[in-house]
């Protein structure tokens, strides 16, 4: 009887090493896997195909006998789950054990490389453009597009970097791809670099992940052979949401402050240490080996909507009873994602706000929860997909405390390069306590230290303080050097549309008390 | 040559044939000395034929690096959005009464476990679903 349990990250910290212990204690043989994505039954426990979960390892006994029927959650891959899903790029999800280069490719593993190989470089760039696949890491930009650009560069050098500096909060496919498939990523840098003729990869990844990392560099030193020439490389960054910007990410690589640099000229002609770049997200990377695969393209190309094509892996987090990784063709809608898949919020009351595509992304009301997954689409209704991940929030979250939120993150991760981030962001927070309380009162306007250069017989009425913030937020988005400071308003502006009275609740209390 | 002179030097020597080797060296300093003091900064500068300026301004602009060690064990919490939309910020009077003067309460925006949050970070111990009582229990077990 092998007992097979994940070994991600996220497993490890609901518990999975101490429940495979009992197994092992119990005489079991345990075989470490990647993870289904079935989070809420982490600690997963696969036994010939059925699983358990969420397992303690006072369980254990009982599953070995064959009982826990509470827990029993019939065959894994016939979970609706999973099986509602259309796995490209997480395929071997669960399937695989993470580092074994014989379980990948006993999976199709390599497939897409030694396609390529046989292939001229500019044939390869050909079929990833027909495939539609566009950048997976939030702006969406065409993938073989910026291939080609780097293909045709003349220079005596160029270099291949993965971003997987993932740190949007809601976001964890990037960690999981990379802690249950590292070949897939490794394979998909190294057609990349083969199509374009770059002789390094770096794989620039979080210090937040030091899993993803230690999986990485073991899998990329048995990979070496099968790679090579290509050196490979794991980078650790040092806990600066910034350098998931690209041009950050290229200065943190080479060394400087992780500061965002001002385009053009791209990347893909002046990148890493000046020389042309692929910069492409993991998941983007990720999908290249199944779209290599014989045939790959044209599937790819067939699933999906409009100009939004293939598969989204779609990160269900928050306050939420089904969270994982869900990956489906794009089309779906939030509402579906949110209620069929997700199952509603953890705590069981409503569902307020679904925040989409990280810190930098829109709060969606659940007036809106109709509108398609598909890059267009979000941007017509004023929000963005970004990483796909969805945050759910229930009734109980205060809009406009999550409004200061995002301003706060925006100045406490501010490169500091451009002044409508650096400033902007600080002021936001100001004016968003300034509405909270009230408005700028004459009476209080010189207990306040942040207002010294107000006029001091200026009072202003909370409404007046939105108009302020509004027009900071359009000096913000179209003022910003890059996303963080260009993205903020999103979640701010959309907080405030939504949800007007969380940002006057408070001054309303307090008027309300000086009436009684 | 004192002791610390010899250990960043065989560090940056470790280093010295990458693309960009000040990420690495920093982050190898910082394990073995707990920070990057004035004194690591001017070893790292001559090493790498830098000034001190170019080394002090990486090492401020990352919340990796520290300039004074502190010998406290560190327990970081995330207190990003999907953990806030799981209760994080309930957790925290707890946290910091648990933690007292003895541990060391950092905050991180993200660990990547959003469908299973409240999470914190012990090490490269990581910790997921965290109640009160769970989390005082993290900080207290923290050495």
């Amino acid at each position: 009887m092998i007992v097979r349990i994940s070994d991600d990250s996220l497993a490890l910290a609901c518990g999975a090493d101490a429940v495979a212990q009992a197994f092992v204690q119990k005489g079991c043989e345990v075989e470490r896997v990647s993870s289904w994505g079935m989070h809420w039954l982490e600690p997963l426990v696969e036994i010939d195909g059925v699983g358990w979960g969420p397992v303690t390892p006072d369980r254990v006994a009982e599953i070995v006998d064959g009982g826990a029927d509470d827990l029993r959650i019939g065959t894994v891959a016939d979970h609706p789950f999973i099986a509602s899903q259309q796995r490209l790029t997480f395929a071997r999800a669960g399937r695989t054990r993470p580092t074994s280069i014989d379980d990948y490719e006993a999976t199709g593993g390599w497939e897409g490389w030694k396609r390529a190989r046989g292939m001229a470089p500019l044939d390869v760039i050909a079929e990833v453009t027909e495939s539609g696949l566009r950048g997976r890491g939030g702006a969406g930009f065409p993938a073989g597009i910026k291939w080609r650009t780097v293909a045709e560069a003349q220079a005596p050098r160029k270099y291949v970097v993965c971003n997987a500096d993932e740190g949007d909060s809601g976001t964890f496919a990037d960690r999981m791809l990379m802690e249950g498939d590292p070949f897939q990523l490794i394979e998909g840098v190294a057609i990349a670099a083969y199509a374009v003729g770059a002789q390094t990869a770096y794989i620039y990844t979080r210090s937040e992940y030091p899993h993803a990392i230690a999986k990485l560099e073991e899998a990329i030193r048995r990979a070496a052979p099968i790679i090579a020439p290509l050196h490979m490389e794991v980078r650790m960054g040092a806990g600066a949401y910034v350098c998931g910007e690209e041009t950050s990410l290229l200065n943190s690589l080479e060394g400087r402050r992780g500061e965002v640099r001002a385009k053009p000229p791209l990347p893909a002609l002046q990148g890493f240490m000046g020389y042309p770049t692929v910069v492409n997200n993991v998941l983007t990377l990720a999908a290249i080996p199944h779209i290599m695969a014989a045939g790959g393209a044209e599937e790819y190309a067939r699933l999906g909507v409009d100009r939004s094509k293939g598969t989204m892996p779609i990160q269900i987090a928050g306050n939420v009873k089904q969270g994982g990784l869900y990956e489906v063709a794009f089309g779906i809608t939030l509402r579906e994602l949110v209620y069929d898949v997700g199952g509603g919020t953890q705590s069981g009351r409503p569902v307020k706000a679904v925040q989409v595509g990280g810190p930098l992304g829109a709060y969606i009301h659940p007036d809106q929860f109709d509108i398609p997954f598909d890059y267009e689409a979000y941007a017509a209704a004023d929000a963005l997909i970004g990483h796909a991940g969805i945050t759910v929030f229930d009734d109980t979250a205060d809009m406009g405390a999550m409004a200061r939120f995002a301003m706060e993150f925006c100045a406490a991760e501010s490169c500091g390069k451009c002044t409508p981030c650096r400033i902007g962001a600080v002021r936001g927070a100001e004016i968003i306590d300034r509405i909270r309380h009230g408005g700028r009162k004459r009476d209080t306007i010189e207990l306040s230290p942040v207002m010294h250069n107000a006029p001091k017989d200026a009072g202003r009425l909370p409404e007046q303080e939105i108009g302020l913030l509004t027009d900071l937020c359009e000096t913000m988005k179209f003022g910003s050097l890059c996303a963080l400071g260009g993205f903020t308003p999103y979640p701010v502006m959309s907080a405030l549309r939504n949800w007007p009275e969380d940002f006057i609740r408070d001054a309303k209390a307090a008027r309300d008390e000086s009436v009684a | 040559m004192s002791g610390k002179e010899q250990k960043i030097g065989e560090i940056i020597v470790e280093h010295s044939a990458k693309e960009g080797p000040l990420l690495p060296i920093l982050h190898d300093v910082q394990a073995e000395f707990g920070c990057v003091d004035a004194e690591a900064e001017m070893l790292i500068a001559a090493g790498l034929n830098l000034s001190r300026a170019d080394i002090h301004g990486v090492v401020s602009f990352y919340h990796d690096f520290h300039q004074q060690a502190d010998p406290r064990p560190e327990v970081q919490i995330c207190r990003a959005e999907a953990c806030k939309a799981r209760g994080v910020e309930a957790l925290i009077p707890a946290a910091e009464a648990a933690a007292g003067d003895r541990v060391k309460l950092s905050t991180v925006y993200c660990l990547g476990l959003c469908s299973v949050g409240p999470a914190a970070r012990l090490g490269n111990d990581m910790h997921a679903r965290l109640t009160a009582e769970g989390l005082t229990k993290v900080i207290e077990n923290a050495r």
